[in-house]
């Protein structure tokens, strides 16, 4: 049976060493991460070496090899949030989730990212989980947010 | 309905497009375009601001409100997302258009409310006066009583809007409109009348220059490319906005992408370029999408792809996802990127515009330079000349962000003064604080004081007080803000993002950020602190100053200047932290100290039971004490006194 990674290859088929980091990319919004595997495959159809291939994954802060908790928290530390207070959010969250930014919580619920600058610096500070944008925080409001998930997913 | 669309489609293509240079003063054809640009409407109209601020505010749910609303009272109504108009601050912000009346923008419209405006709007009422902002005029439309233009707007007025005109006004998803508003009629002249070179000569005397950062004349750039010969030449937009406080390039791209596409479209044709690409943060989801949407409609009408409009002339787009790296924003570096490899920046020469991306001449700009493009087509060099300053023309986009009343993005004239934007235009600094810096440029920026507010920007004038125009991110801040702090940030963050190719900035960084973390870490008694902290702090300077003459990129080159910048101007704040060890804002957690005020401690125990590392004794219902060598300062026993007997010395 084709593997999903094989399949995600097939959009490639030029297998020219320029689509490396869309491959990737595709590869991690599919799998959640970049595995070991998945990394020998890659190095497989563009003919190149899988050292090479880590040389430049390991270069960009988007690609992960560990595996994202159910929600990513994605807090912004740009300057307009550091000055408004995101280290205090971020201590919160990871006080919250008890696990240090670039973590996942050991029930895999929760995993924690800091993001250089999430774009949205007039609604500071700001947290994105998975997707969904938290503006104008506080230590008290983003306790709350992450206790609304935790109460949702024991329910 | 898509006989309709294909009908405005002919229209567009034979009435306005080819027609480029004709004004038409047909009855009908105006008619037409009306109704396109949404002037002429049958049936009520709402927009919604759903960039990404808005929707970070919840404009999200505004729209899905907007949406029940007229299902449930049964009006035929026509909905429309908007990207953002600028004014972050009050998002999120829906205008309401009802026939034959102008068009009226309300603010703050949280979901709960948007029943009450509505209501309140199709009787030609208006709300609470918080959450109006102001009307847009519409030829021939009635004015809303009571209620002034938008364009009156303290933070509107002032503003020359060449970049941003479109944004937060038209459906960033619909070329049509784009269309009937004047869009893509540059690109059109540029390739059925002008020559290559003459664009490059247009674009070189309109005196525009690069709006990334670097500020180099974009019109020379395009004319080195331009002489080139090779078989292939690539244009490149840096939309890779890795400067933290600054969104101005999402704001375009989110809100009026065609104007960018246009913009890549004439630069591309006039160094003969038959391909681009659009490098774009992932970290912009949003924006993505309404550029894949805006380059397909753009290949449907013929205006990306083969034989553009009979001339000949080629010219194709793919978007390159960036993968998170801030030296990606270096030209070189970013080149690498799109081949695939790591993102370290290459050595100059050779310049991009001789050998760059797969060793072919290559220009890159950024998206707010590409923004300017069609308009100086438009309206000629002379008449973009006749803005700004001897040096710098044209405008420039301004993201405000921090302790700023009104955040958001402001499009100002080149020679407006700081003071202008910041206390005119954008309300003052929040909650009646006082004003201390503001931080230009980014990280390679620096910070401009009190003192120096009344510069007029230009790329000179800001260079003369340390600080640049970078991508134009404005961050203010208040006396609450600590500067060695705002340093340590910025030197953490660019130790973080150091490619690591050359050791200036690769180790001088690290340096740098370990000597500011010395003089905010908590005192110690050991005896060789103070001498290990000012051994660093004598340093700085100097190694300041050999990042700044030895590294190989521009973001090396640049990596100190936060810390130059900060010790330029508020030498003071150092030195209290360095002999003091204080820190006069109070933000250097490690430099705080925290006393327990005897008298007004009850001996309640929630102090010590909190505190991490047991430093608070005390027997119950007796004061407590903090042994200082334990405290670390982190400020819990403050927060959970509930007598106010913790202080801050």
């Amino acid at each position: 049976m084709e593997s999903n990674i094989q399949k995600l290859l097939k959009n490639y088929p030029e297998g020219h060493p320029e689509n490396l980091i869309p491959i990737l990319q595709d590869i991690q919004d599919s799998e959640g991460f970049l595995s070991e595997p998945s990394v020998i495959q890659v190095g497989q159809y563009l003919d190149m070496p899988v050292s090479k291939i880590f040389g430049v994954a390991t270069f960009y802060n988007q690609f992960r090899f560990k595996p994202l908790g159910k929600y990513n928290i994605q807090v912004c530390r740009g300057t307009a949030c550091h000055v408004l207070g995101s280290s205090t959010v971020l201590e919160e969250v990871e006080k919250f989730v008890g696990v240090t930014a670039g973590n996942t919580s050991r029930d895999g619920m929760f995993s924690i990212e800091v993001v250089a600058c999430i774009g949205a610096c007039g609604l500071a500070p700001v947290v994105s989980i998975n997707g969904d944008f938290y503006a104008k925080l506080t230590a008290e409001s983003i306790k709350e947010i992450l206790q609304n998930y935790r109460n949702k997913e024991q329910s | 309905m898509n006989k309709e669309i294909n009908l405005a489609k002919d229209f567009l293509l034979d009435q306005v497009l080819r027609d480029y240079s004709n004004n038409s003063k047909d009855n009908e054809i105006l008619e037409k375009i009306a109704t396109l640009k949404h002037e002429k409407i049958q049936k009520p109209l709402v927009f919604v601001g759903c960039g990404t601020c808005g929707l970070g505010a919840g404009a999200g749910t505004t729209l899905e409100m907007v949406k029940k609303y007229f299902a449930e009272k049964q009006i035929d109504a026509d909905i429309i997302e908007t990207g953002c108009i600028g004014l972050c601050a009050v998002e999120p912000i829906m205008d309401v258009c009802l026939p034959g009346y102008n068009r009226m923008s309300f603010c703050n419209v949280m979901g709960d409310n948007v029943y009450d405006v509505l209501d309140k709007a199709f009787q030609l009422e208006l709300p609470d006066s918080k959450m109006i902002l102001g009307q847009l005029e519409i030829p021939g439309a009635k004015p809303w009583n009571g209620v002034n233009l938008l364009g009156e707007h303290p933070f509107f007025k002032t503003q020359k809007r060449i970049v941003l005109k479109n944004c937060g006004i038209i459906d960033p998803t619909d070329i049509r409109e784009y269309i009937a508003r004047g869009g893509y009629k540059s690109y059109i002249k540029a390739i059925s009348v002008h020559t290559p070179i003459e664009i490059c000569d247009i674009v070189e005397k309109s005196g525009l220059r690069g709006r990334g950062g670097g500020g180099f004349p974009t019109g020379r750039k395009w004319r080195f490319a331009n002489s080139e010969k090779s078989d292939q030449k690539y244009l490149i937009c840096n939309a890779d906005e890795g400067d933290p406080g600054a969104f101005m390039d999402r704001a375009v791209i989110e809100g009026d992408p065609h104007k960018l596409i246009e913009g890549m479209a004439i630069g591309a044709y006039a160094i003969g370029a038959t391909f681009a690409y659009i490098y774009i943060r992932a970290e912009y989801p949003l924006a993505i999408k309404r550029l894949q949407i805006a380059m397909k409609q753009a290949e449907d009408y013929g205006i990306i792809g083969k034989d553009i409009f009979g001339t000949g002339v080629d010219f194709h787009i793919k978007i390159k996802k960036g993968a998170g790296a801030f030296v990606c924003g270096e030209e070189t570096a970013l080149m690498n990127s799109v081949e695939g490899k790591r993102g370290t920046p290459r050595p100059r020469p050779p310049f991009p515009t001789t050998s760059g991306l797969f060793k072919k001449p290559t220009i890159i700009n950024n998206v707010e330079t590409f923004g300017n493009i069609s308009t100086i087509i438009e309206n000629g060099a002379e008449w973009f000349a006749s803005t700004g300053t001897a040096d710098s023309k044209g405008t420039k986009v301004f993201a405000l962000s921090g302790k700023i009343a009104l955040t958001g993005l402001v499009e100002i004239p080149m020679g407006t003064t700081i003071r202008q934007i910041l206390f005119n235009m954008a309300g003052g600094i929040r909650n009646n604080k006082k004003f201390k810096a503001v931080q230009i440029g980014g990280p390679s920026g620096g910070c401009i004081t009190e003192a120096n507010l009344d510069i007029e920007i230009d790329y000179a004038s800001l260079l003369s007080v340390g600080a640049m125009m970078g991508s134009g991110g404005l961050v203010v801040m208040d006396e609450d803000n600590c500067m060695v702090d705002v340093a340590k940030f910025f030197m953490g963050f660019i130790q973080r993002e150091s490619c690591g190719k050359c050791i200036p900035c690769r180790e001088g960084t690290r340096r740098l950020l370990e000597i500011l973390e010395s003089i905010t870490s908590k005192p110690s008694s050991s005896d060789t602190e103070a001498l290990d902290r000012f051994k660093g702090v004598m340093q700085i300077e100097s190694l300041c100053k050999v990042i700044k003459d030895t590294s190989l990129c521009g973001l090396g080159q640049t990596a100190p200047n936060p810390v130059l910048s900060t010790l330029r101007w508020f030498r003071d704040e150092y030195e209290a932290h360095v002999f003091d060890r204080k820190c006069p804002a109070g933000v250097c957690k490690n430099l705080r100290v925290y006393r327990i005020d005897v008298d007004k401690c009850t001996g309640c125990t929630v102090c010590s039971r909190k505190c991490p590392v047991n430093a608070i004794v005390g027997s119950k219902k007796a004061p407590h004490f903090i042994v200082e060598d334990k405290c670390i300062g982190c400020g819990v026993c403050y927060d959970v006194c509930k007598f106010d007997a913790i202080r801050v010395v």
